[in-house]
């Protein structure tokens, strides 16, 4: 975009010239805004816990503080009550994991189906499948709230992991991969071959589909992780918690933003920073070594024109 | 490993040739294979929905009310705030979160060198990790006076206390920034991915005949990737209306000086935990719901987005 446009007399190239300069101190101005924007914040937050909080409150906020203060401030968190943090964090990776592991034996059958195989019912299921899955997540937890609490679950970790593990979108996402990529005379050789229904998925499909397998793994994870409405409502025991409700917790019991309850507890705002970097750390790694991944899967919500 | 490129998906021609199967052993494969998930899509999708409705239609001795509980609830006083304040929040939103990723992905794509615009996308998106509970937290300290880097910019605002910060009226703008800041990244990249499918000889075509980049933007990338801006527009307005998480944590933080029922979620969070009054919750519930599937059917059937019927 930026090679030379054709100079028509010396006037007009001087006003383009001009004009170019000015339209590029506007990129500049914009794309550097939006970098501290988006990333100060995050800065910060690696820098906090390594300060007390009265130098949060009064230092430079991108000073570095001292590694003995961050060790204090690791003291302080995992002393909260008898390092419950750990507990959240277990809680977390169970209700995500296992919630993963119905997620991939459930969608990966399915997707395959819904593309590969002819079934009364189909265009129904998948037609249901996409409306569920574009419909906000959030928008389904009070019914399945009242729906569980019917069922008398509430407070069980299946609450948790078998609403974690119903995963439209893991479906749709192996449906598209299977629709597109599966060459259908592979299939069809195998059958000829006298493979069943079920051989031609566990020994042709299955191997093929290791790339959508861990592209629905990251997303179905990630959200697992991150989730926060339906545990918050479904479970009434700190010891239960998964780290994101945690936080919740460690928020409300912060003098920072909580002078009277917070009150006499070491949770200080450098404390509160450091849980919450351990609480993304799992989602930050996988973030970092699978963009190209995530940014096919923000993609295949569609098929192109 | 900052290389953000969109994979271009293969075209769907191979997928219309050739797909005709042998019809035997057709129905029950199929069956046997979705049943794991359509037993899951029962018990958590068409059945809470179900209940809902049924709860929403009578109330807690089991006696059908009509739309009574519906009436009650819209009648709360409570109901008309959360909605116009989730209005106020949409519209600032959706401006900020289409016009922002469009014109940001625009730039990146015609004006940044390739390299630099890889690097750039990529720490646009790095706060999508902290999605959820943690970017509010952030935003907490990034709206505290003192702490946050930006204390200056606040007191230029004449805001010198995290009081005058969550006065209930900043609200709107406090949750759109936590929103652009952990969401916008990803949508830059899928804008950019849009705009890489249009043809060079397009672009290249429009620069001959004398367009200047702002031109070449409005009156040809912008109409290429309108399905895409369709998409987010939908699924930022769907989004947008169950807000609950980020309210609730601002209010936590706030000492309950903000509303606990600022957002219409809240108030049905309200409803079936404060006073147990689970009729009055599943109907707010149902209004919501029938609002996000209004927004994703229309996704679905109009925006041709998706393709159902393959066959």
């Amino acid at each position: 975009m930026t090679t030379a446009t054709p100079a028509r007399t010396a006037g007009a190239a001087a006003r383009a010239t001009s004009s170019r300069l000015v339209s590029t101190a506007v990129v500049a101005v914009i794309v550097l805004a939006l970098l501290i924007f988006f990333v100060l914040p995050a800065v910060w937050l690696l820098l906090a816990p390594t300060k007390t909080d009265f130098q949060l409150d009064h230092g430079f906020p991108l000073s570095f503080g001292s590694f003995g203060q961050l060790g204090a401030a690791w003291q302080h968190l995992t002393n909260f009550q008898n390092g419950v943090i750990w507990r959240w964090l277990r809680n977390s990776a169970v209700y995500s994991v296992g919630a993963l592991i119905i997620t991939l034996v459930t969608s990966v059958p399915a997707g395959y189906a819904l593309a590969l195989t002819k079934f009364r019912g189909r265009k129904l299921l998948l037609t249901i499948t996409l409306v569920v899955m574009i419909m906000p997540n959030a928008a389904l937890v009070l019914p399945i709230f009242l729906e569980l609490n019917l069922f008398h679950l509430i407070g069980t970790a299946w609450s948790i992991v078998l609403p974690f593990s119903f995963y439209p979108f893991g479906v749709y996402l192996v449906y598209i991969y299977f629709a597109t990529s599966l060459p259908r005379d592979m299939l069809q050789a195998a059958r000829i071959d006298g493979c069943n229904a079920w051989q031609v998925f566990t020994r042709i499909a299955l191997p093929l589909a290791k790339p959508v397998i861990a592209l629905v793994a990251f997303f179905s994870f990630v959200g697992n992780w991150n989730n926060f409405f339906l545990p918050y409502l479904v479970l009434p025991s700190s010891q239960q918690f998964p780290i994101q409700v945690g936080l919740d917790q460690l928020l409300s019991s912060t003098p920072s933003f909580n002078p009277v309850a917070g009150k006499g507890l070491d949770i200080t705002s450098p404390e509160l920073a450091l849980a919450i970097i351990i609480a993304i750390l799992p989602v930050l790694v996988l973030f970092l070594f699978s963009q190209r991944a995530l940014v096919s899967g923000m993609l295949a919500g569609s098929t192109k024109e | 490993m900052t290389t953000l490129d969109v994979e271009r998906r293969p075209a769907p021609a191979t997928s219309t040739q050739a797909r005709r199967r042998p019809r035997r052993r057709a129905g029950l494969a199929g069956h046997l294979f979705v049943s794991g998930y359509v037993v899951l899509l029962l018990a958590f999708g068409v059945f809470p929905t179900l209940y809902s409705v049924y709860l929403a239609f009578t109330n807690d001795k089991g006696q059908f009310t009509g739309l009574g509980q519906f009436s009650r609830v819209v009648g709360d006083f409570r109901f008309g705030p959360a909605f116009a304040d989730i209005a106020v929040y949409l519209v600032l939103w959706l401006f900020l979160i289409i016009v922002g990723t469009v014109v940001v992905a625009i730039i990146l794509r015609g004006r940044i060198r390739p390299g630099l615009s890889a690097v750039l996308r990529f720490l646009y998106y790095l706060p999508g990790a902290l999605a959820g509970v943690a970017s509010v937290l952030v935003w907490l300290f990034m709206l505290s006076p003192g702490v946050s880097p930006a204390t200056g910019l606040l007191h230029l605002f004449g805001m010198d206390t995290f009081d005058q910060v969550l006065a209930p009226g900043h609200l709107s703008v406090i949750l759109v920034l936590i929103a652009f800041w952990t969401g916008a990244g990803g949508w830059i990249v899928v804008m950019y991915g849009a705009l890489n499918n249009i043809p060079d000889e397009v672009l290249e075509a429009a620069r001959v005949d004398g367009a200047r980049p702002w031109q070449t933007a409005w009156h040809i990338q912008v109409p290429m990737i309108r399905k895409w801006i369709v998409y987010l527009a939908i699924l930022a307005f769907a989004g947008g209306t169950q807000l609950f998480v980020e309210p609730q944590l601002l209010q936590t933080a706030s000492l309950q000086r903000v509303s606990p029922t600022w957002s219409p979620n809240q108030l049905a969070y309200v409803f079936a935990f404060q006073y147990g009054d689970f009729n009055g919750a599943a109907a707010l519930a149902v209004l919501l719901l029938v609002l996000g599937l209004i927004c994703a059917g229309l996704l679905v059937t109009r925006s041709g987005l998706f393709k159902v019927d393959e066959e």
